[in-house]
């Protein structure tokens, strides 16, 4: 066992260095810079269009006086459900010929008119493309009657008492809070495992792996070179995690700890965290270095890991099925199933508090990760080196 | 020149013993049977054409891969693996991380071998600067020729001071002066007791290095033994040049005498130099020149595998 452990060691300490004190480790920390630059110009371009094209906009023929109490009332309604999510209204004063101001106002590219109200507050006409659209219809509905009893003070005398947390808040930051564990979980992964990858192509094509599959057990090596990524990676984490709460303790007033806290707390939050980033890691690293494994060239690898990226996101998406319902069906599957574990136990880990099954998820993940890295080992030793006996899933543990 | 029998060799203590192994990939036999006596102390040459199974005997011998039948014995261990740190290999196929030093990669390669890095760097500065590499003790491999790294590549074989040293091809892709300073390294690792086997499809250095030698031809052995053994098994060669053309001294020559320009070339016959020595000087041939050759191993090779292997072996010139 002490010689399997220095053998690891061994290749894990060159891996590592090989990583960390390398200038492409400066790209990798700066990495998660990218998806958030790209999050933030999509997400930009996003939401203008959709403000551009989901939100209907209705011009309203009206006198001057009605149409400021309709858009009174929209801007009343604004306040409380968000002006994103009501009708835009254009008012027009009316013309000789409403007929045909309605057509030309139906024909407006500039702005895009999708109906025209007309008739004023007491009679008030429809027309438009609004067949898939009663959402709209009703929102007119409900700005013309509350225009209609427009009153001075539109408040109810609502007394307001703030208290610093209820169940009701609680569940919604801690689903947020459970959704961008999960994302983060999934991405750092993702962009590891491929780096586990490429690490293991570079061996392949160096021919040093001769060297090292005579001097120590394949199994050796496959342990020390998952190890020595996931070290550099949870330096990488560590990293990442000190500048995000530098930026939030700047940027946010009352910094970190305004943040909606997690079930477990944030302490066990961000242990659990990094300890489900490990096992997710190694679960998919093992995986990952078993298909490399299988071929021969770096293209083939590329081919393999397409669609095993496609799975992830499949696997991924299960995981998140768990979140906001962390003790359905669905649930239990994700935490059970050993790729989806991890992601779905950390959401857990924001919604509830129950620490022991967080334990037993632990206990289970490294049990897998303990076959799939044996199981990876024994396909490597027989595809690339050309030895051992035929493998049969089934009884691999008794495989030599 | 072959060097003298060692002790170990004289005495029958084996570093490397093989039983029976038989290799199958798929429906391919690539090993079929090999048996193996290396004693300690030797250096043992596995001669064999490209593609005779030299490089899968050694994977075998060092638990690489393992045998589909058969046992073998490394250094006294059923398991190769557990004799890994008094062994150096240099694979066929030479490999090294292009980012490393020259000094971090011999290191590297004793540390996979249980030396403490920290010895493995002070070793590996000494044997660099005894190897003039040592102003490349400090830059990448990928700054280096081939010939360089490779001889990094054996500095890095040899670094942790094994008792059993196992070289794929170790001449290939070396030139004349480095091939020669590796015979040299084999020859001073020999004399310290260290056992050494490698694989050649080059004669000339199995016949300057080796004294024992195993001959591969399509995965089988064809003949396992002393270089001298080998030649043995042919009669010395003849050489004659006579002034007379004809007379009764051609019935001295056997029948089967070739000619090589002005010579006469055949086979010593059975009774000896001194009964033909008789019949050509009393059958009048009138001998302006006459001489015996012993057999090369190259000729050794020829009658034991058999011409095809022969030619395969021509592939690559010795320098």
């Amino acid at each position: 066992m002490m010689r399997f452990l220095r053998s690891a060691f061994v290749i894990g300490r060159r891996d590592f260095s090989a990583t960390v004190l390398s200038k492409t480790f400066i790209f990798f920390l700066l990495a998660p810079l990218f998806p958030l630059l790209m999050g933030g110009v999509f997400g930009g371009i996003g939401a203008r269009v959709a403000q551009q094209t989901e939100r209907p906009i209705v011009a309203v023929i009206a006198s001057h006086a009605e149409f400021q109490r309709l858009n009174a009332a929209r801007e009343h309604t604004a306040d409380a459900v968000g002006d994103d999510a009501l009708v835009r209204l254009v008012g027009y004063s009316p013309k000789h010929d409403l007929a045909g101001q309605e057509k030309r106002l139906l024909a407006s590219r500039d702005p895009p008119i999708r109906a025209v109200l007309s008739g004023g507050l007491d009679h008030p006409q429809l027309i438009g493309t609004l067949a898939n659209d009663p959402g709209t219809v009703e929102q007119l509905r409900l700005l013309i009657a509350s225009a209609r009893t427009a009153t001075a003070d539109r408040s109810s005398n609502l007394h307001v008492s703030e208290v610093a947390a209820s169940p009701g808040s609680m569940d919604k930051d801690q689903v947020t809070t459970a959704w961008i564990g999960q994302v983060t979980l999934f991405l750092l992964t993702l962009m590891l495992s491929t780096m586990v990858l490429s690490q293991l192509i570079e061996e392949k094509s160096n021919k040093i792996i001769e060297v090292i599959a005579a001097a120590m057990p394949i199994d050796a090596m496959f342990v020390g070179k998952l190890f020595a990524m996931l070290t550099a990676s949870v330096l990488a984490l560590l990293v990442w995690l000190s500048a995000g709460a530098l930026l939030i303790q700047l940027v946010k007033h009352g910094g970190v700890a305004t943040l909606p806290p997690p079930a477990v707390g944030w302490p066990a939050f961000l242990v659990l965290g990094i300890i489900y980033f490990g096992l997710n890691y190694l679960l998919l690293g093992a995986a990952f270095l078993t298909i490399g494994a299988q071929a021969s060239t770096a293209r083939e690898v590329q081919t393999m890991s397409l669609p095993v990226t496609f799975v992830q996101v499949l696997i991924f998406a299960f995981a998140a099925k768990t979140i906001g319902a962390p003790d359905s069906a669905s649930a239990l599957w994700a935490a059970i199933f050993p790729l989806s574990s991890p992601m779905a136990m950390l959401a857990r880990a924001a919604e509830r508090s129950d620490l022991w099954l967080q334990l037993l998820a632990i206990l289970w993940q490294a049990l897998w990760v303990g076959v799939i890295v044996r199981y990876g080992a024994k396909l490597f030793r027989k595809t690339v080196l050309k030895s051992g006996p035929r493998l049969a899933w089934w009884r691999f543990g008794r495989a030599s | 020149m072959l060097r003298p029998a060692s002790d170990n060799v004289m005495t029958g203590d084996l570093a490397v013993e093989a039983i029976d192994l038989v290799k199958d990939f798929g429906a391919t036999r690539a090993v079929d049977g090999v048996s193996l006596a290396v004693p300690a102390g030797s250096i043992y040459g596995l001669l064999g054409p490209n593609g005779a199974g030299k490089t899968t005997i050694l994977r075998i011998l060092l638990g690489i891969i393992d045998p589909s039948s058969g046992t073998r014995r490394v250094l006294g261990h059923e398991r190769p693996l557990d004799a890994a740190a008094e062994i150096g290999y240099l694979p066929e196929e030479r490999g090294l991380y292009p980012a490393m030093t020259a000094r971090e990669a011999i290191a590297f390669m004793g540390a996979l071998r249980g030396l403490p890095l920290a010895e493995g760097r002070r070793r590996a500065d000494a044997l660099l600067t005894e190897h003039n590499l040592g102003d490349w003790a400090k830059k990448p491999i990928r700054t280096l020729s081939k010939g360089m790294a490779q001889i990094v590549q054996l500095l890095g074989t040899i670094i942790h001071k094994p008792r059993l040293i196992v070289l794929d091809e170790p001449f290939a892709g070396l030139d004349a002066i480095n091939q020669g300073r590796l015979e040299e390294l084999i020859r001073r690792e020999a004399r310290a007791g260290v056992t050494i086997i490698f694989s050649t499809h080059v004669i000339a250095h199995a016949e300057r290095l080796c004294e024992l030698i195993a001959i591969i031809a399509k995965g089988k052995i064809a003949f396992d033994g002393r270089v001298d053994e080998a030649r043995a098994r042919l009669r010395p060669i003849v050489r004659l040049g006579t002034r007379a053309k004809d007379g009764p001294w051609r019935s001295a020559i056997p029948a089967g005498a070739r000619r090589e320009g002005d010579e006469y070339v055949f086979e010593l016959p059975e009774g000896g130099p001194e009964p033909l020595l008789k019949a050509l000087i009393e059958g009048g041939a009138g001998i302006e020149t006459l001489a015996i050759e012993r057999p090369g191993l190259h000729d050794a090779f020829v009658a034991i595998a058999g011409d095809k292997a022969a030619a395969a072996m021509g592939e690559e010139k010795p320098q």
